[in-house]
């Protein structure tokens, strides 16, 4: 009797319970459903083919994913587009630590693989056939992938830098021809200022990539690191190269005559629809990422150029790059053939290659497409007509010597954003910003166990 | 599972010692126990996976260090006393400190303000303006945060507009020297409403009948406010006091929201929680990390303790 008045409440419980591990059960299934990813952003062409997830944020990936997946039987693309750079990099390291929840196959900028490759996070794709297409790239940009023998990511695009500038705004201030050096760059900043004009640059905080690569142009080797002798690594950030850069720029934004603003963010892009910056220091990929934002189609239509990038020692030119991306196999793909056929097929295709270099959403590194005189003599419609390739981004990426990165790139671009807010809020110097950032880094190398020489 | 409990015997030292008619008495008690239990489960389940379980592996994880080179190695407590010496970490600490001096007065002034008034005031007007007041607690402080960088924007917000057409510029409230102020004011914004109401159910639940009695022996209506009304309410003030001084030390959602959008003044370490946020999925420092949440812990526990053993030394801080 007295079960059977107690009976509808432990029923009750138990139906509790059973409902929680029930909910537990339904991530068991999810878990298993990993091995064949289904929540992709594109349409899978052919259902029963092995299915390789990939995070990228090409503007032009979904008809690149179109094309590889329409190409192929026995492999198809699963694309999400987890982040534009840093945010991607904090989801993938989440995933290595976590060691689950990593894509098949991940796009990395060139300066992130080693620091991922000393997690064990990439695969050798050299056992998976990566010499078949090295033949397609040059010897530079295969070096920038590989780690002697192994080959840890197949190169897409390259990122040469020149300086984007607004015709508009430099005919009204009378600058007649773009700045050749810095102290140019600077001079003509100051007269457009005096004039009332717009701020000619931006110092950026959040684009220390850029600040790297042009303290790079001044002779800095921020960094030695081979990841053969993996304990040992050099520093060197408060070098004379480093602190000129820093403080060329620092006392730019000091006397406004560059902005202090973050790049690609809403304001910053209406910022340049609305000619507020007159130049724009970037790589060969950023007119089509200004035109996915909405840049160059309004009424500042056509009024965009390109000239190199301009120069310390103009007998010695030094060109540098910015980002430039590949595709690599994580240590987590369940089939890492198929993941390392997608790596190399991927946006390697003629017609997204076309697609890709025609919006100028990549520079390609693909040397097939590189001295086609389809793309060497293409006029670009965002620099209104001029043969931007020929003139300024083919020789620019023909003497980029290459970078050496650190293994902790994520952490040296925090730290040179912090520095950078500094100079920008005039709270050090540039020489003391260098200093800073040197014994940071250095501190930080020595905490995960680098010997630092 | 249920089954067995509830045939199960008593221990048989019960059965033993104690007389026939009490066992099944006994019985029952163990049985109810166990029905407790059984209903306590799912709360248990859900409290001891989702609360328990990860604080007792992130204390786990605060004992070891893992570096790049060097892999995973047992520290002990390095991770702590390496947090406590952190200029990062004692930055962080001291902003969340000297803004929790100043939003906690503001916000508690702003909550009781309006709540006296609203006590006093009835009507449509009056049931309106609360609604209103607490408006802001009903939107989710990530959507708040973003509305407010909108506010903000130096290309697109209103206040920049305002200011245009007065031909001046409007400051950049996300700048290095402004941020405490625009924070300051999301914040309030978010919060006030939440307190007020807080405080206003405490008015409403006082008997009226301790007014009348204050107005017979003469008090107008501002004494009525400050010596009756406030010092009654004062257990409530207590606890939003508790509340936000614990909600702001552990300052997190604004910040992260507004940094993309203040030119780096966000930094990565620029409140203890938002540190340990980047050190964990920025550096993937989950070790340490782990060891700069449980130093935050310690810190918001010891700030409450003192708080609240002020207050009960003096009774109380307000009257």
């Amino acid at each position: 009797m007295r079960t059977s008045k107690n009976l509808p409440a432990f029923v009750t419980a138990v139906a509790v319970v059973l409902g929680l591990s029930a909910c537990s059960g339904g991530d068991d299934g999810a878990g298993a459903s990993r091995a064949k990813p289904t929540n992709c952003t594109n349409k899978i062409v052919h259902e029963d083919a092995t299915r390789v997830s990939v995070w990228a944020w090409y503007p032009n990936m979904a008809k690149v994913v179109d094309n590889f997946n329409n190409a192929h039987t026995d492999v198809q693309v699963c694309w999400t587009n987890a982040g534009q750079g840093q945010p991607q990099y904090e989801k993938f390291q989440t995933a290595i630590s976590a060691k689950k929840g990593a894509p098949d196959v991940v796009m990395l900028e060139s300066d992130q693989l080693v620091g991922f490759e000393i997690q064990d996070a990439l695969v050798d794709l050299a056992p998976f056939g990566a010499d078949t297409v090295k033949k397609n790239f040059s010897e530079g940009a295969w070096k920038d992938v590989s780690q002697g023998t192994a080959v840890y990511a197949i190169p897409v695009d390259g990122g040469p830098m020149a300086l984007i500038y607004r015709t508009d705004v430099f005919r009204k201030y009378g600058i007649t021809a773009p700045p050749k050096t810095w102290p140019e760059y600077a001079a003509a900043a100051a007269r457009v200022k005096a004039a009332g004009g717009p701020v000619f640059g931006d110092f950026g905080s959040n684009v220390p990539a850029v600040t790297t690569a042009l303290m790079m142009q001044k002779g800095a080797q921020p960094f030695g690191y081979d990841l053969s002798d993996k304990q040992n690594i050099t520093i060197k950030l408060d070098d004379q190269a480093t602190k000129d850069v820093l403080t060329f720029w620092g006392e730019l934004a000091k006397n406004g005559l560059v902005g202090k603003e973050d790049q690609f963010t809403t304001d910053y892009i209406s910022g340049m629809v609305g000619g507020k910056y007159a130049t724009y220091v970037s790589a060969a990929w950023a007119p089509g990422y200004l035109t996915g934002a909405g840049v160059g189609g309004g009424t500042e239509k056509g009024t965009w150029a390109v000239a190199p990038l301009p120069q310390w020692d103009p007998a010695n030119p030094v060109e540098v790059n910015w980002g430039g991306s590949t595709f690599a196999v994580t240590s987590q793909a369940s089939d890492k053939a198929a993941a390392a056929k997608v790596a190399m097929g991927l946006y390697a295709d003629e017609p997204s290659l076309t697609d890709g270099w025609k919006s100028q959403t990549i520079f390609p590194l693909n040397t097939g497409v590189l001295t086609s005189t389809e793309f060497v003599d293409a006029r670009s419609e965002f620099f209104n007509g001029q043969t931007a390739n020929r003139d300024v981004y083919i020789p620019a990426a023909n003497a980029y010597r290459g970078a050496v990165y650190s293994p902790f790139t994520v952490y040296y671009y925090a730290q040179l954003q912090a520095q950078i807010v500094k100079l920008n809020a005039g709270q050090t110097t540039g020489a003391q910003a260098a200093t800073d950032l040197h014994d940071e880094i250095v501190k930080y190398a020595k905490t995960q166990g680098f010997t630092v020489r | 599972m249920a089954a067995t409990v509830d045939t199960r015997p008593s221990t048989p030292r019960a059965v033993a010692s104690d007389p026939p008619g009490t066992a099944p008495a006994r019985r029952r008690s163990a049985r109810r126990g166990a029905l407790g239990w059984l209903f306590i489960l799912p709360f248990l389940i859900v409290f001891v996976v989702f609360l328990i379980g990860p604080l007792a592996y992130a204390g786990y994880l605060s004992l070891y260090t893992k570096g790049l080179a060097t892999g995973t190695t047992f520290a002990g407590l390095d991770n702590y006393t390496r947090a406590f010496g952190d200029p990062s970490f004692r930055k962080g600490l001291w902003f969340v400190l000297r803004f929790s001096l100043v939003v906690i007065p503001l916000q508690m002034i702003v909550a009781l303000v309006a709540a006296l008034v609203l006590d006093e005031v009835t009507g449509r007007l009056a049931r309106f303006s609360r609604l209103v007041i607490f408006l802001p607690y009903a939107i989710p402080a990530v959507l708040g945060a973003l509305m407010w960088g909108f506010l903000y924007s130096p290309s697109f917000g209103p206040i920049e507009q305002l200011a245009s057409a007065f031909d001046v510029r409007a400051p950049f409230l996300l700048s290095q020297g402004n941020i405490f102020y625009g924070l300051l004011n999301v914040v309030t914004w978010q919060w006030a409403g939440y307190y007020m109401i807080i405080i206003y159910a405490a008015l409403q639940s006082i008997d009226s009948s301790v007014y009348e009695a204050a107005r017979m022996d003469g008090a107008n209506a501002r004494q009525i406010a400050l010596r009756i009304k406030v010092p009654m309410v004062t257990s409530a003030l207590t606890l939003i006091l508790i509340f936000s001084l614990i909600g702001t030390l552990q300052f997190f959602t604004e910040p992260q929201i507004l940094g993309p959008i203040a030119n780096g003044t966000v930094t990565p370490d620029f409140t203890p929680n938002i540190y340990a946020f980047n050190l964990a999925f920025r550096y993937a420092q989950f070790n340490y990390a782990s060891a700069i949440s449980f130093a935050l812990g310690f810190v918001v526990f010891v700030a409450v303790a003192i708080f609240m053993i002020v207050t009960r030394k003096k009774g109380s801080i307000f009257t």
